[in-house]
């Protein structure tokens, strides 16, 4: 008998759901208050994008949320209802999870200092 | 004139309907009274034809489980003066298959308590020459709040991811699987892996947290499930790496 | 168990029948605000990589109403979240010191200092690189 994979979706989901829970909230503050309200210039986010440590930061605040999202979502959708479609939804949903994730971290590689 | 109370119980019988509906009774209002000791009344005094299951009438026993008012209660614990003077809905406990009147189908719970194999599998059997299994009050403080289940099936009522899918195995055996699983005596944590670690086992949760609200003896089915996730995850890791096989 | 049985079907709307229900699935759907996030955080690194010009474009459309509103919306999605996945954590694991376990209480507590903490020095880092 194949041993489920549920594990690894599940520590997946854990990681980002920590992750997103201790950090989300600031960075929206910073990117959607801060820097509207002119407490944090334009040229000075510049500056901090292009920092390595922002880097891993982005990484962590962008891959880890994306496969908390697609599997909590999935179990939502076949809790709404789409229980026959279960198969497809978790190939799309941790199917785009998988892309978005390398597609961040090719563009974060690009973002030289 | 006597205060009384309404009580609208849900019928069903088979042998005479195809549908079932709601009877109203008007029973005495008692400070004291619970639904149970209005159910007892319903039967005695005006209506023999209601079917129900009850034994302790002090909630250790989990056999009068019913829907009151859409919550999952045991009757036995639920004062009417905490509904009066409003009319009271009595149901069978949701999510299972009603045979007659408020008796449910319970069949499905019994085989799952068989599935995970609520009972000791010793890690090191020994006859009983050999005298007992030693355990510290440490040891025991571990797993003590999972055997306190009663059975009652509230849990079970009240998880709507039970409701969508029969084949969940559920709060309560999850919780009598940890049970076991954390007894220092037990060592039958891969036998029980088989019926847990499964889709249709904790995997199926979604941790809404409802079984854990409505349990009358606190002992939290859903901390259980995800400490059971917990373990599962680091066995599977463990089971990746070369030096993690035992 | 022979004979007719009555199963009663589960409605489809049933996380709209009861309170707890309903937070239950609030609580799911800010999973896809926080995900929603992300991308945004996505293209935000793609107009960083294109140069002083394009990004601040990019960071002067952080300024616009629609963006401060959605911004908001996430914000208040997110808040959700970590209220409730710290309230959360005591159950995932069990701490034991002898006989006594680690109360829910202590367990929760140090999450939300922990949260605290590391918004404090997020910020503090933000604020003390950009002053130069």
């Amino acid at each position: 008998m194949a041993k489920t994979k549920e594990p690894i979706w599940w520590s997946l989901f854990g990681a980002g759901g920590m992750i997103s829970a201790v950090l989300t909230p600031i960075t929206v503050i910073l990117t959607g208050i801060a820097i509207p309200a002119g407490l944090l210039s334009i040229e000075a986010f510049d500056r901090l994008i292009h920092h390595p440590l922002a880097r891993l930061y982005l990484f962590l605040l962008i891959v880890f949320p994306l496969f908390h999202g697609a599997h909590r979502l999935l179990f939502t959708l076949v809790d709404l209802g789409l229980k026959g479609m279960r198969g497809t939804l978790a190939v799309v949903l941790y199917g785009s999870a998988i892309v978005l994730s390398i597609l961040a971290i090719v563009l974060l590689i690009r973002l030289s200092p | 004139m006597a205060d009384t109370i309404s009580l609208d119980v849900f019928r069903y019988r088979p042998d005479q309907e195809d549908e079932p509906q709601f009877q109203r009774y008007e029973v005495p209002f008692r400070k004291d009274w619970v639904v149970l000791d209005a159910l007892n009344h319903i039967k005695d005094e005006i209506d023999g034809t209601l079917s129900y299951r009850w034994s302790c009438r002090m909630g250790v026993c989990g056999s009068c489980g019913m829907m009151v008012n859409g919550e999952p209660k045991l009757t036995c614990s639920a004062f009417l003066k905490d509904y009066y003077p409003n009319p009271i809905k009595v149901e069978p406990l949701a999510n299972f298959p009603v045979l007659r009147d408020l008796i449910i189908n319970l069949d499905d719970f019994i085989q799952k308590l068989g599935e995970v194999k609520a009972w000791l599998l010793p890690k090191d059997p020994k006859p009983i020459s050999e005298g007992e299994y030693l355990q510290t009050p440490a040891q025991l403080a571990q797993y003590k709040q999972y055997t306190l289940c009663i059975n009652c099936m509230l849990c079970y009522a009240a998880c709507p991811v039970y409701g969508l899918e029969p084949d969940f195995i559920g709060p309560a055996a999850i919780a009598l699987a940890h049970r076991y699983n954390l007894d220092s005596r037990d060592g039958g944590f891969q036998q029980r892996a088989e019926a847990i670690f499964s889709h249709e086992g904790i995997w199926e949760c979604t941790f809404v947290g409802e079984c854990s609200r409505v349990c009358p003896k606190h002992v939290d089915p859903a901390g259980a499930i995800q400490q059971e996730k917990v373990a599962s995850t680091l066995d599977f890791y463990r089971s990746l790496v070369p030096w993690g096989k035992k | 168990m022979t004979g007719k049985q009555y199963v009663r079907p589960v409605q489809s709307n049933w996380w709209l029948q009861k309170r707890s229900y309903t937070l239950f699935m609030v609580r799911e759907l800010t999973s896809a605000f926080i995900a929603g996030y992300s991308i945004f955080l996505i293209v935000m690194v793609y107009w960083a990589s294109q140069g002083n010009e394009p990004f601040t474009r990019f960071c002067d459309g952080l300024k616009s109403p629609l963006s401060i509103l959605l911004h908001l919306l996430v914000l208040a999605a997110a808040l959700y979240h970590s209220i409730t996945w710290f309230n959360l954590t005591p159950k995932i694991m069990a701490f034991w010191r002898g006989e006594e376990k680690v109360s829910d209480g202590a367990i929760q507590g140090a999450n939300f200092v922990l949260w605290l903490l590391a918004s404090a020095v997020v910020a503090g880092i933000v604020f003390a690189v950009a002053r130069g």
